[in-house]
Formats: structure tokens, sequence, C-alpha cells
């Protein structure tokens, strides 16, 4: 453990880079998300379309190759060299989008619609409807396969090292060609992202458990 | 209050309503019956523009719902609606079911959007539910809230959609009470329903329709006593069994 001990700080600066990133890819891609769910269900073509083409352009994409695109191709449209973790965060924000919306779409399936014209009936407009009936809907419905996609989310931050992010699996690299201590470095980055996740999907199987219990919805 | 003029509309080949013409005027309580897929319900739905018609002419209070220009959400602040299957947002408490539309979109404040839904839910016999889920409570109940809702927006018109036709027997009269209540105070309502006995006590005027046409209209008694259609006849001896 002596070669993580020693870069323990250094290590866990590059894990709270991660955690950052993480933040901002969930904060704007289940945001943007929920948008992009709202347009799958468009009855308005100009919406449908584009929003439709996005979705499945971007699905059938690597990851690893949206974060090199931005890196790549932002500077060029916007005309100056960009951080690595700003093109990041909006490579996963942009990607990620497409996989919530299509939880949010299938959440906003599940809504009848005769709840929806019960929302009308009273006066509300299709934003308020949208802000106060369908999304919150959809997030309780969908939580379960919300929080899964947040954990694939914060694992893939880790992708953002090919762009030379000083995230934890970079800098165990750094590290690593400096110390020679692959198996112990790299089984604990492992550990990390382990412990992590699994928190994680406990609390979806929690939250699973208690919908079903409740019947509430 | 509403006027229908001539309407039709076509479910792409499938004509549900044709030359659909009808006057409700304001304190008049109309019900609507007939066989399922007559066009009831769809005909409610176009009169709240949640549902387009290719021709003809809906006016409520004045306002042609053709005309691009206006304002559907503003005109349905004026027409309530009750649906069969409730439709209570589920992820709301009752208090808040019924608060929502007042406090959004008339801007009311908390206090008093929830001081009015606390006379509401009194006046349909469940106020101690007001914290309750929608999913904590039965069919009958669940009705009623929904009609405190609706009343919430203080609407010209309630519309019924069939209200009853989800609910068990012994929940059918606890709401049609609460119906009948609002008819007595001089409530514009325009009724979807096979509960003819509470279309003899209130209505002013009953409507047969079948394959989207009006087939009959009369008065209470006289309706029921000399229908003059074979198919009225028809369907009235298949309900009234």
């Amino acid at each position: 453990m002596d070669a993580v001990l020693k870069n323990l700080p250094y290590l866990l600066g590059g894990f709270l880079t991660n955690l950052q990133l993480a933040a901002f890819a969930l904060g704007g891609g289940i945001s943007l998300g929920a948008l992009v769910g709202l347009g799958r269900i468009s009855k308005r073509p100009w919406v449908y379309y584009p929003v439709t083409l996005y979705v499945n352009f971007l699905r059938n994409i690597p990851l690893i190759l949206v974060i090199f695109w931005f890196f790549f191709v932002m500077p060029i449209l916007v005309g100056k060299t960009m951080d690595p973790f700003v093109s990041a965060a909006v490579s996963f924000v942009v990607f990620e989008a497409t996989y919530f919306g299509e939880i949010f779409r299938a959440g906003f399936q599940s809504i009848s619609k005769d709840l929806v014209s019960a929302a009308y009936s009273t006066g509300l407009t299709y934003r308020q409807t949208a802000a106060y009936i369908l999304v919150p809907i959809a997030v309780k419905r969908m939580l379960p396969s919300l929080i899964t996609q947040s954990i694939i989310t914060f694992q893939d931050t880790s992708l953002a090292y090919v762009i030379g992010l000083q995230e934890m699996v970079r800098r165990t690299t750094i590290v690593d060609s400096l110390e020679v201590r692959s198996v112990q470095l790299y089984t604990f980055v492992a550990i990390l992202f382990f412990v992590i996740c699994f928190v994680g999907s406990r609390i979806s199987l929690h939250y699973e458990e208690k919908s079903r219990k409740a019947k509430v919805l | 209050m509403i006027e229908i003029k001539n309407v039709s509309k076509w479910f792409g080949e499938f004509q549900v309503l044709a030359d659909v013409n009808e006057v409700v005027q304001r304190g008049q309580k109309v019900v609507i019956c007939g066989p399922s897929g007559s066009g009831k319900s769809t005909l409610l739905r176009c009169i709240n523009g949640l549902e387009p018609y290719q021709k003809g002419e809906i006016i409520v209070d004045g306002v042609s719902l053709s005309d691009p220009k206006t304002n559907l959400y503003k005109l349905r602040e004026k027409l309530g609606m009750v649906f069969q299957r409730f439709e209570l947002y589920p992820h709301m408490t009752v208090l808040r079911n019924i608060t929502l539309a007042p406090m959004k979109v008339r801007k009311k404040s908390r206090q008093e959007a929830e001081k009015k839904a606390m006379e509401l839910l009194d006046r349909v016999g469940i106020p101690d539910k007001a914290g309750a889920y929608p999913a904590n409570l039965s069919g009958g109940q669940q009705q009623r809230v929904a009609i405190a809702r609706a009343l919430a927006m203080e609407p010209a018109c309630m519309m019924f959609d069939e209200p009853t036709s989800a609910l068990d027997p012994e929940m059918i009269q606890e709401v049609l009470e609460v119906m009948i209540g609002l008819a007595k105070e001089g409530m514009t309502m325009l009724v979807v329903t096979h509960e003819m006995g509470f279309a003899r006590e209130v209505a002013d005027e009953i409507i047969f329709m079948d394959a989207g046409r009006i087939i009959e209209r009369g008065r209470g008694d006289e309706f029921f006593k000399n229908p003059k259609s074979q198919r009225t006849k028809d369907f009235l001896g298949q309900i009234l069994k």
C-alpha cells in the first residue's frame, strides 16, 4: 500500500475531479434529458424529428468518440482552445441527456392521456403540466432506471482521461509510471469506484422495493 | 353558455361526430346518453378544446374555439371536467390536487387556496382526507376529490364524462349526491352518464347519441315514456331493464 498512501492526496484530488464532472454530467444530463423526453413525445413534427435524430445519432456513437469530438472540434467552432474539464462536461451533458431522455420518455408514456387532459381542464398550461405533473411522476416511476444510469455516468467520467483531464485514472497512470506499482494502484482505484457504485445500486434497489410496496404510483 | 353548431369530427376515415347541434343555456343541466363509441366523450373533449374538430363551430361564453386567436388555456378555466377514471395526480396529496391550479393559474396564495380547498372537501363530505394520497382513497372518494378539484377553479359549467361508470355500485350514490347538490345550486352541467335516475331527477334536457349523431332529445319524463325513435327505445330498453 506504500505507493497508494504516499500519493493519496494526489489520487483523491483526481477522484474529486471525477465527482465534479459527474455532478455536472448528472445535473445537466438529467435536466436536458427531461426536455429531450418531452420532445420525444411531442406531437409537433418540428420538435419531434430533430430531437429524435439527435437521440438516435448520439446513442449509436461511443462516448469516447463524443469526448474526442468536442475536445478537437469545439475549439475550431468556438475559436479558442477549451479547458479539458469544460469540454468533458459539455460532452457528458450532451451524451447522457439522450440516455436520460429515453428514460423520461418511457416515464411520460406511462402517464394516461386523461390525466394530462385533467390537468389541462383546470387551466394549467403545457409548461405547468410538464413541470408539476409529467416530470415529477416520471421521476418517481423511473427512479431505479435514473439511478442506474447515474451510476453508469459516474463510471464513465474516467473516460475523460483520454483528453488529458486530471481525473483519478489519469493520475493513477502518472503515479504508476513513477512508482511502478500497477497492481496495488489500479486495485485501489477499482475499489474506490466499486464502493461508490455499489452503494448507489443498493440505494436504487431500496427505492425499487419501496415503490413496489407502496404502490403509490 | 355553450353553443355547438354543425360540428363534425373524423378520426382518419372514421366519423365520430356528425353535424352535432346543441345549445346549453346558463344554469341548464343536459344529460347525454348513448351506446359506447357514439361520440359522447369526444363531444365533451371538443368543447374543452382537448380535441380538434374539422367542421362546424363551438362557442363557449361568446368565445369561438375555431378562432386560432382563442386562448384555450383561459377558456378551460371556465369549464370544469370530471373523468371516468378520476385522474387525480398520484404524487400529490388530496389538498395539493385541489390547490395546484388555483395557485398556479389564478396565482392565489397557498393560504387562500387551501381555505377554499377545505371548504370544497367539506362540501363533498371528506374533509378528513385532505392529507391522504389518491391511492389510499376509495373510488367514490377519489371521484369526489376530482369534483372538488374542478370546482376549485370556480367554473361556469361542469362537464362529467361517465363519472360513475368506474365505480363499485355502493359508491355510485355518494358521487351522484354531490352532483345533485351541484345541480340544485344552479350549476350549468353537461353530463355523460347512463344513470337514468339521475337524468330523471336533474336533467332539463336529455340527449341520445348514436354513431356520432344526436338521434333524439327530450325533457325528463317525456324522453323515457315516449321515445320517438326505435334506436332510442332499444337503448332505453337495455339500460332500464
